[in-house]
């Protein structure tokens, strides 16, 4: 009696011990397939890094990867997609070049009139800076001409000039 | 009597120049592109010019992967823009295709689907959801789209058998009648 009473546990023990290990076994099996399958998955910061570098016609002057257009949201995917079949970050712009035109592009290719955006900004500051230099030259230095208070009419000055009216400032000073 | 006048030394005359010129020039471009874009789409009585359409496999044309806008000389055109994302796309669709159905057979209409801004796998499925039939490809680099100045989706325009554009719909077709009206129009 007591054998048959201690056996029965002892197998449903042993059976219990069974199944749990094979359960474990199914679940890590099952979470490392799914962690493998997440990792082949590009994340969405991978997506975003090249979604922010292209515009949706459709949706102007707005970045693909804020873009909350259902339009977007398929572009976005489709960067997912070849990002997991191994595209690198060049073909995949291509490929929205190819089908878009090169106006999805954030930043125009260095072609043709688009040259004009990456010259134009820098020259406009490089020649704006040079008058104002050569402007702050003018009014920091001061030129003396003399004036021909009798006839109304001012004379362009000469260096002999300059210097007599800098040696009579000078003696007036002196004498104050 | 001397008084102390700050000289004036002006920017020479040859910069002065370049620097008018280079305004004007960049004004006259922003101009332009600005009077490009306020142009709206083609008006009807434009000739349009010939563009490729390249068509999705399974929505050849005679078993043509690509078609020209000349191959249909002697035919009305309906091109019809569209996208999988478009919900107003959507309400015409039907309208489009049974249209088509009935003009098939006589070989006088031809439609024509652009695709545009689109992805693949989308806009097929978004084709197989409607039963769509007629030729349909991308509309590649927005090239015609461009071509046309279309202004969004849907939009349909109708081109005669001399290659004239004589209507544009802007949204929806309401009904089959209306499609047909506006073929009949120039198909009698």
């Amino acid at each position: 009696m007591n054998i048959t009473f201690n056996k029965k546990p002892l197998i449903t023990y042993y059976a219990l011990r069974v199944t749990y290990f094979a359960l474990l076994l199914i679940a890590l099996t099952f979470t490392t397939t799914t962690a493998f399958a997440q990792d082949n998955l590009p994340t969405d910061d991978e997506v975003n890094a090249i979604a922010q570098q292209l515009y949706c016609p459709v949706c102007e002057n707005t970045p693909l990867d804020v873009c909350p257009t259902e339009a977007c949201r398929q572009w976005r995917e489709l960067i997912r997609l070849q990002l997991s079949q191994g595209m690198t970050e060049a073909e995949i712009k291509q490929y929205f070049v190819d089908n878009y035109g090169a106006r999805v592009l954030a930043e125009p290719p260095r072609t043709g009139l688009n040259w004009l955006v990456y010259i134009l900004p820098p020259a406009i500051i490089l020649l704006g800076s040079f008058f104002l230099f050569r402007s702050f030259q003018e009014w920091t230095r001061p030129k003396v001409a003399s004036a021909d208070t009798g006839g109304g009419r001012s004379e362009a000055s000469s260096p002999e000039k300059d210097d007599y009216v800098a040696r009579l400032e000078e003696e007036l000073k002196n004498r104050k | 009597m001397t008084e102390t006048i700050p000289q004036k030394r002006g920017v020479p005359l040859w910069a002065q120049i370049i620097i008018w010129l280079f305004i004007v020039g960049l004004l006259a471009l922003v101009g332009v592109i600005l009077s490009k874009r306020q142009q709206g789409t083609v008006q009807p009585g434009d000739v349009i010019p010939d563009f490729t359409l390249p068509l999705f496999s399974g929505y050849e044309y005679e078993g043509r992967s690509e078609v020209q806008l000349s191959d249909f000389q002697g035919k009305v055109v309906v091109l019809n823009f569209w996208a999988s994302w478009c919900k107003p796309c959507e309400q015409e669709a039907a309208e489009l295709e049974e249209a088509w159905k009935f003009y098939e057979p006589g070989g006088e209409v031809i439609f024509l689907g652009a695709d545009y801004v689109d992805t693949e796998p989308e806009a097929r499925t978004y084709l197989k959801k409607f039963g769509i039939t007629y030729p349909n490809g991308p509309d590649m680099g927005t090239k015609i789209s461009q071509l046309f100045r279309i202004r969004g989706v849907p939009e349909t325009y109708f081109i005669d058998q001399k290659g004239v554009l004589y209507y544009v719909k802007v949204g929806p077709f309401l009904s089959v009648n209306e499609i047909k009206s506006l073929i009949a129009q120039k198909n009698p």
